[in-house]
């Protein structure tokens, strides 16, 4: 009883409503899902046809996952210098194409190769059933980097083929 | 004097740190620190307030004229109605009769022929296996539809273990089964039709006395799980011939727990009783009968039977605003299912080129439910939009609103707000819609799947 007294008199006694606990309530959707959803960096569209732009289009609306990923290459120095998503998919996937364009940006394309699902996934805390959101992803970058080196080789080509021709 | 400032001590109260609100439920205990007074936090999600309802199909608010019929018989009149030797007892069986009578009236059937349960999922059990069980000698074979509720469908899946043969009848993209199909499906030792009156995720209303009709001809005892039809749409059983109904409360404003099921007595229909004990119930259900629940069950259906036709008018003028005010602002969007034969308080509805779960991650200031993939834990989209025949891309992008007694014309005008807001902005996001603005035909692309 003194005991409590004494807890009282410090102010220490436990209120009708004791404090925050220390376990976390499990999160469905971690902050940073919801601000890229709520707040999404660079949703757009360049122009396909433009020769410095790489376009990937992965997945499949059966599937409920479409993304769409493009970058812009500077001609010179072989960098990404913007790069833009459309996304149809739930709020992880917006997520992660989102993530996977503010990450490319400024990188050159060998390097943004190597940019893995699993660090997407770490960043934004995606639980099992969402993975597929991430590899997504990942697809997307690379084939936006096929598409861009397969144009770039195409015009590398043509200007060849226009040096010969002039002589 | 030194006992004395102890005591004062001892009983000095300090103020609640945290402001409590008053809520509509009754004595929440709330889990601690997550409602502040700038807003409501859960799992992530930030929002200013409580979300607006409308998700009707999934439970609904408890009446407040119910919860005064059920509160004398948690705190006084708390009796075991199968007492027979004091007053406790004779009170509470009296009550349970009363509920039974109520029940009854709703359905248009005789008390006697009501049994209560722990709910819809309960008699839907005991009316498939049951019936089943009882007649295995002779009755192997059972006709169900591929929309049904996941309690009767995984029943039929478990007699198919035992060694039953199940018929799942499919549907056409209206929602609504083929008569003659059923009529060609019958078999002489065909033991069960089960065909729910309305559908719990699109809201449409089978012709149930065609069925009934047929059940007749063939003398097959038809069961029906008409746990969102009742004090919604006019119920009759004797018009339906049905042999079989089960019961739902809390989807009629009434408590969560409690159910029933009304067994036909003229002919009569046996089961095997699912749970065994002392008897309860004439056999059919042992266990005590929760008499609060009960009593509460019984007062929302005579309140339905008051109301129905008010509530019916009231909720059909929403449903159209609702349905007109969204299809005012945006266009590509489809009613899942039957437009004459539906329940007025279901909409069911597939938004082109968008997401369900990225809309309803928007929509969190309105509590509704989605028939897409991610919602559920597969990827695959729910199996009644499938049976539908929709598209598998429209059966990602669906979004059930379910309208009520309680609901008023200022929530869905803000519902109507939000979503047309969340889907013009998901559409901006979306590269099918702009494929489609610029002529492409979805259909025709080759997807590179992963």
């Amino acid at each position: 009883m003194l005991r409590l007294v004494a807890k009282r008199l410090l102010g220490t006694a436990s209120r009708d409503i004791p404090s925050r606990p220390l376990q976390i309530l499990p999160r469905l959707y971690h902050e940073n899902v919801i601000d890229h959803y709520n707040n999404p960096r660079n949703v757009g569209s360049f122009d396909k046809n433009d020769p410095n732009v790489g376009t990937g289009l992965v997945g499949a609306p059966a599937c409920g996952d479409v993304m769409k990923l493009q970058i812009k290459i500077d001609e010179e120095s072989g960098k990404i210098v913007d790069a833009c998503f459309k996304t149809f998919g739930c709020g992880s996937a917006i997520a992660s194409s989102s993530v996977a364009t503010e990450w490319v940006k400024g990188k050159s394309m060998d390097e943004v190769l190597t940019i893995k699902n699993t660090e997407i996934a770490k960043h934004l805390s995606l639980p099992p059933v969402k993975l597929h959101c991430s590899m997504l992803a990942e697809d997307a970058i690379k084939a936006a980097v096929k598409d861009a080196e397969a144009k770039r080789a195409k015009m590398n080509a043509t200007l060849k083929g226009a040096d010969v021709k002039s002589g | 004097m030194a006992s004395q400032f102890i005591r004062q001590t001892l009983t000095k109260t300090k103020p609640s740190t945290i402001v409590r609100r008053f809520s509509t439920a009754a004595a929440v205990a709330s889990p601690t620190g997550y409602e502040e007074p700038t807003g409501v936090t859960m799992k992530g999600v930030k929002i200013s307030g409580r979300p607006l309802y409308l998700d009707m199909q999934a439970t609904t608010p408890v009446d407040p004229r119910v919860l005064d019929s059920m509160l004398p018989f948690y705190l006084s009149r708390y009796g075991n109605p199968h007492s027979r030797t004091h007053l406790y007892g004779w009170e509470s069986e009296t009550a349970v009769e009363t509920a039974r009578a109520q029940v009854a009236a709703l359905i248009g059937a005789s008390p006697k022929e009501i049994v209560f349960t722990s709910g819809a999922t309960e008699s839907n059990n005991i009316s498939v296996k049951g019936v089943m069980h009882f007649y295995k000698e002779k009755k192997r074979h059972v006709i169900t539809t591929q929309t049904e509720h996941k309690c009767v469908l995984d029943s039929c899946r478990h007699l198919q273990q035992e060694g039953f043969e199940v018929t799942y009848l499919p549907v056409g993209s209206d929602g609504l089964i083929d008569l003659d199909r059923l009529r060609k499906e019958i078999r002489p030792d065909t033991g069960l039709v089960s065909i729910m009156a309305v559908n719990n995720e699109i809201g449409v209303v089978q012709p149930l006395e065609e069925i009934g009709k047929i059940c007749k001809e063939f003398n097959v005892p038809f069961h029906t799980d008409a746990a969102q039809a009742l004090g919604k749409i006019k119920v009759d059983v004797e018009k339906w011939n049905v042999s079989l109904m089960s019961l739902s409360g809390h989807k009629i404003y009434g408590p969560k727990g409690v159910g029933a099921l009304y067994m036909r007595r003229r002919p009569r229909i046996r089961v095997e009783p699912q749970m065994n004990g002392g008897g309860q119930e004439r056999g059919i259900r042992s266990g005590t009968v929760p008499t609060p629940l009960v009593v509460g069950m019984g007062a929302a259906c005579e309140l339905a039977m008051k109301e129905m036709e008010y509530d019916e008018k009231r909720i059909k003028g929403l449903q159209e605003r609702l349905l007109n005010g969204i299809r005012e602002k945006i266009d590509g969007v489809v009613v899942n299912g039957s437009m004459d034969r539906r329940y007025v308080g279901n909409l069911n509805l597939s938004f082109a080129y968008v997401e369900g779960e990225s809309l309803l991650m928007g929509l969190k200031e309105v509590a509704v439910s989605s028939g897409s993939a991610c919602t559920s834990a597969s990827l695959e989209p729910s199996y009644v939009l499938r049976a539908l025949g929709v598209d598998e891309d429209m059966a990602h992008t669906s979004i059930r609103f379910g309208i009520g007694r309680f609901t008023t014309e200022e929530e869905i005008d803000k519902a109507v707000e939000l979503t047309v807001k969340q889907v013009e902005k998901l559409r901006e996001m979306s590269p099918l819609y702009e494929m489609v603005k610029e002529g492409i035909d979805i259909k025709q692309i080759q997807w590179a799947q992963h």
